[in-house]
């Protein structure tokens, strides 16, 4: 009580008030300057080519128009890449997380005789590697390249997601439980799939969504891996009609020169629109997920 | 004599440890063997993609030959090194690797760690919780359209950028196409992704410090300022410190991937890092040996810095990392 009258007491000096004044004012330019370029992305996204070549739009869209999304939903190139990153997601996402479990879970349990020593495997991993060309080679060997497959397993494995899995494994499933569960004749995978995974969910959510974000995102694999065109995710797309500026086979060639123009530039902007909207819409309702597994992380660093 | 017992006695106590141990572990597999089972598939894992790459590291020292595999072309030694230290490329290299990632760690580690004291602050729990969420956002946008936002933003005739600047009457900057923009440009988009993302981590170790050390604080009629520097900054020493080791130690493995994006013929000087460097030889213009060569530096040189960091973390603040 007498911490809660102390704290009535003391009220804050106006160095206190201009301190505080200030860093109101910063964290509002942070704010403006994140903010800004994404809003104007959006908004130019949706005005008219003319409006957007032509540097009108500031904040808000002008003209308002879908011109560049529907171009967009008529290309065969992007709508195949928007196909196989959906699968390259789904498919790496579930083998990614399946894995992490597999090595997380034995690596957190004591009666796991030489976990020490697979430890010392693992992180030596994040320490030292063979580099791009001997990795390259070795994926050639087992014949994955240009194949959905180099895309899936070569990278499978995150060591931070298997040390934030396995800290968590080890801090919250008390080993009262498991020896209950010995002694009922409960077996190791049973205990695992119908005791651990249901009580590890918040864990495993983090494992889903960084694996599911970092394959949506990625791209130097494809770029290193794959030859055909039809097996490209749509980051390749993107760095193509984007970066390299190949936007003839996206366009039209019935139209106007300057038509053609006004549209690859809107273009753009609707790619990087629908690239990017899956994450950003679902990131909000996810972050507290993210914020725990990167505490759980952590603790044991 | 009670000395003498004790060392005779001494090797038998080991004896039966090192027995008992295998006995434990015969035990451990016999009843755990589920266990065993599953982790057979992730170690599988480690051992093809990245402990088999090691080993095929040995290329650097061979003259690759495609017939003869990678075990059956001839030793070379060093020839591979000596010809990248001896390649007008190296200096190069080296300075724009050190350069980027140096000018990154001195600029843009300090960022999130005052965001995330200003976000402390902030007394409004919701303006707060816009902020956190706002600034960790761009954490979710990918390599490619990262570096489509920046080449939209600076391009030469339409871009956000230059048409602004001629609007105050400014002449417009071609930024992409001048070598001296490319570490600025790097390192501020760079900085703009991932400063709410690592604020988080720092907001974490703030919320742990101990609310007893406020109060005393308070009652000592500490300015803001001051609880900041007397009470925050030692709080969250131990983290700040994991963060440099980790960020130190990726220091040679700056992304390949934005600065790849980034690079056109004009900037080359300032943006070909020896990552690039390693792709545009070894993959495209197939010259493996020498590409491995120069990868092997890289990961060498990586190993070194994140070891001797630990090290000297470990004796001036007893944090580290292992």
């Amino acid at each position: 009580m007498a911490s809660l009258t102390m704290k009535k007491k003391i009220k804050d000096s106006t160095g206190d008030k201009i301190f505080m004044f200030i860093i109101y004012t910063i964290l509002c330019l942070v704010l403006l300057v994140v903010l800004y370029p994404l809003i104007y992305i959006f908004s130019s996204s949706i005005s008219s080519p003319g409006a957007v070549t032509s540097g009108k739009v500031w904040l808000w869209p002008v003209d308002l128009s879908f011109k560049g999304y529907e171009v967009l939903f008529n290309n065969p190139q992007v709508m195949k890449g928007y196909g196989n990153s959906i699968f390259y997601t789904a498919a790496g996402t579930l083998i990614s997380v399946a894995l992490t479990i597999m090595i997380a879970y034995p690596l957190s349990r004591k009666t796991f005789f030489g976990r020490k020593g697979l430890m010392m495997l693992i992180t030596f991993t994040l320490l030292f590697s063979g580099g791009l060309i001997p990795t390259y080679m070795v994926v050639k060997e087992v014949g994955m390249i240009d194949t959905r497959w180099a895309l899936l397993i070569p990278n499978a494995i995150w060591v931070w997601q298997v040390i934030i899995a396995r800290s968590f494994f080890q801090s919250s499933i008390p080993d009262e439980l498991f020896e209950a569960s010995e002694i009922d004749g409960c077996t190791d995978l049973k205990f695992l799939w119908s005791i651990v995974i249901p009580l590890s969910m918040p864990i495993i959510a983090v494992l889903f969504l960084m694996y599911a974000v970092g394959q949506w995102n990625a791209y130097f694999d494809a770029l290193i891996y794959l030859k055909s065109d039809d097996l490209f995710p749509l980051q390749l797309i993107l760095r193509s009609i984007i970066i390299q500026n190949n936007t003839s086979g996206a366009i039209n060639d019935a139209l106007k020169l300057v038509e053609r123009q006004q549209l690859s530039e809107l273009l753009k902007y609707s790619l990087i629109v629908v690239a990017t909207l899956p994450v950003l819409v679902i990131y909000p309702f996810v972050q507290r997920y993210f914020v725990q597994g990167m505490m759980v992380g952590s603790v044991k660093g | 004599m009670k000395n003498e017992i004790a060392i005779s006695i001494k090797p038998s106590i080991s004896h039966s440890n090192k027995l008992s141990m295998r006995q434990e572990a015969v035990k451990s597999l016999k009843k755990h063997w589920q266990l065993y089972l599953i982790v057979i598939p992730p170690v599988l894992f480690f051992l093809i993609f990245k402990y088999y790459p090691m080993m095929n590291a040995v290329l650097a020292f061979k003259d690759f030959n495609v017939i003869k595999g990678i075990w059956g072309s001839p030793w070379v030694g060093f020839k591979h090194f000596e010809l990248f230290f001896n390649n007008p490329m190296f200096l190069t290299l080296v300075k724009n690797t050190f350069g980027i990632s140096g000018m990154l760690l001195l600029v843009g580690f300090p960022v999130p760690i005052l965001l995330a004291l200003m976000l402390n602050e902030a007394k409004n729990g919701r303006f707060k919780k816009f902020v956190q969420l706002v600034s960790f956002a761009p954490y979710f946008i990918s390599t490619v359209v990262m570096v489509s936002i920046i080449m939209l933003f600076l391009a030469p005739r339409l871009g956000f950028v230059n048409i602004a600047l001629n609007y105050f009457g400014f002449e417009s900057i071609n930024f992409l196409g001048e070598p001296g923009m490319f570490r600025s440009i790097y390192i501020s988009s760079d900085i703009w992704q991932t400063a709410g993302y690592t604020a988080v981590i720092y907001l974490a170790a703030l919320a742990g410090i101990d609310p007893t050390l406020y109060e005393a604080a308070r009652v000592d009629g500490a300015s803001r300022f001051q609880k900041i520097i007397h009470v925050d900054l030692p709080g969250i020493l131990p983290t700040i410190m994991i963060v440099l080791i980790l960020n130190v130690g990726s220091v040679m493995a700056i992304g390949f991937e934005k600065v790849y994006l980034l690079q056109n013929p004009l900037n080359l000087v300032n943006s070909e890092i020896i990552a690039t460097y390693v792709y545009s030889v070894g993959l495209l213009n197939a010259n493996y040996s020498f590409a491995t060569a120069v990868g092997l530096f890289n990961s060498v040189i990586n190993l070194i810095l994140l070891v001797s960091v630990n090290t000297l973390a470990k004796r001036f603040s007893n944090n580290s990392i292992w």
